[in-house]
């Protein structure tokens, strides 16, 4: 139990829960059919990214890779509020959330 | 300690993760995002990164997701329909995904020197300052001029936003009226 209290992490956990995250927010974006959750998945896989990159800073003792984390997440701000307000002003026009009914620009 | 929690913290972010693509209901799976990014800032916190861990909760967990969570209520979200996606995702996407998430974890697996992360474990460097002291010491004087960018970014965010999702044409008096729209779009 005392073994378990002072164990160390490798850093290739995180790295691997980083790519678990991100690939689960790719079939997400492949599986959902509402738009939010659709988006929803956007933010997942950035947020799996974000992980990979502490992980890093982590590893080399730079804090540079916090800081693009402090950016990324300082766009994905700026990026849901423009991205939901274009989901509700297509809802306005359209309806309907469903990604199957927003065909417009399908060929 | 460490072990431990990066145990229940992962399995909690993985659980969330998993949760937001099962449930077919919008909230739902806003709420299962909001476990996950929670999650994650305690993975922050576990990799000395205190700063982050608090705008993680703070510009995630808060923000965003209030953000996301009043659009689902608004727009009165309901269950979604089942498809599974559209044919190229089937025959592509999944091979893609499966192959990508093999790759990565054949080369983080197979990287050689990775460290270990001890609890308490800060980025303190040999002066001996803190984490929060080095960031914004970069942050404030290297990079000010993108984080003053980042601003102006966000200025312009805010009126794309308020400009997408306003009714009508700018004429204040009139009134907005929703049906009439939805009418033209039914009757097409």
């Amino acid at each position: 139990m005392n073994s378990l209290f002072s164990q160390e992490v490798p850093l290739s956990w995180y790295l691997l829960l980083s790519a678990a995250l991100f690939s689960l927010g790719v079939v997400g974006f492949l599986i959902k059919r509402n738009l939010i959750t659709v988006f929803m998945s956007i933010e997942l896989m950035l947020n799996g990214v974000n992980l990979s990159f502490v992980t890093f800073a982590h590893q080399w003792h730079a804090v540079k890779g916090q800081i693009f984390v402090f950016f990324v997440m300082m766009v994905a701000a700026a990026e849901a509020a423009v991205g939901l307000a274009i989901i509700i002003a297509i809802f306005r026009a359209r309806a309907t959330l469903a990604v199957d009914r927003i065909d417009l620009m399908k060929l | 300690m460490h072990l431990i929690l990066f145990i229940v913290f992962a399995g909690f972010c993985l659980a969330g993760a998993i949760n937001l693509l099962l449930q077919s209901h919008p909230i739902s799976s806003a709420l299962s995002l909001i476990v996950v990014m929670t999650s994650l800032a305690v993975l922050y916190l576990l990799l000395g990164a205190e700063f982050l861990a608090a705008a993680q909760v703070i510009v995630y967990a808060g923000a965003i997701m209030v953000l996301f969570t009043f659009v689902v209520m608004l727009l009165n979200a309901g269950r979604e329909e089942r498809t599974l996606g559209s044919r190229a995702a089937r025959a592509v996407g999944f091979p893609a995904v499966v192959a990508i998430l093999a790759v990565l974890a054949t080369v983080i697996l197979h990287v050689q020197g990775l460290g270990v992360a001890t609890l308490g474990e800060g980025l303190t460097n040999v002066r001996g300052s803190t984490n929060i002291e080095e960031l914004s010491t970069v942050l404030f004087t290297r990079l000010l001029l993108p984080f003053e960018v980042t601003s102006v970014l966000i200025l312009v965010a805010i009126l794309g936003a308020v400009a997408l999702a306003r009714h009508g044409d700018g004429d204040p008096d009139a009134k907005p009226d929703p049906n009439t729209k939805l009418e033209r779009t039914a009757a097409k």
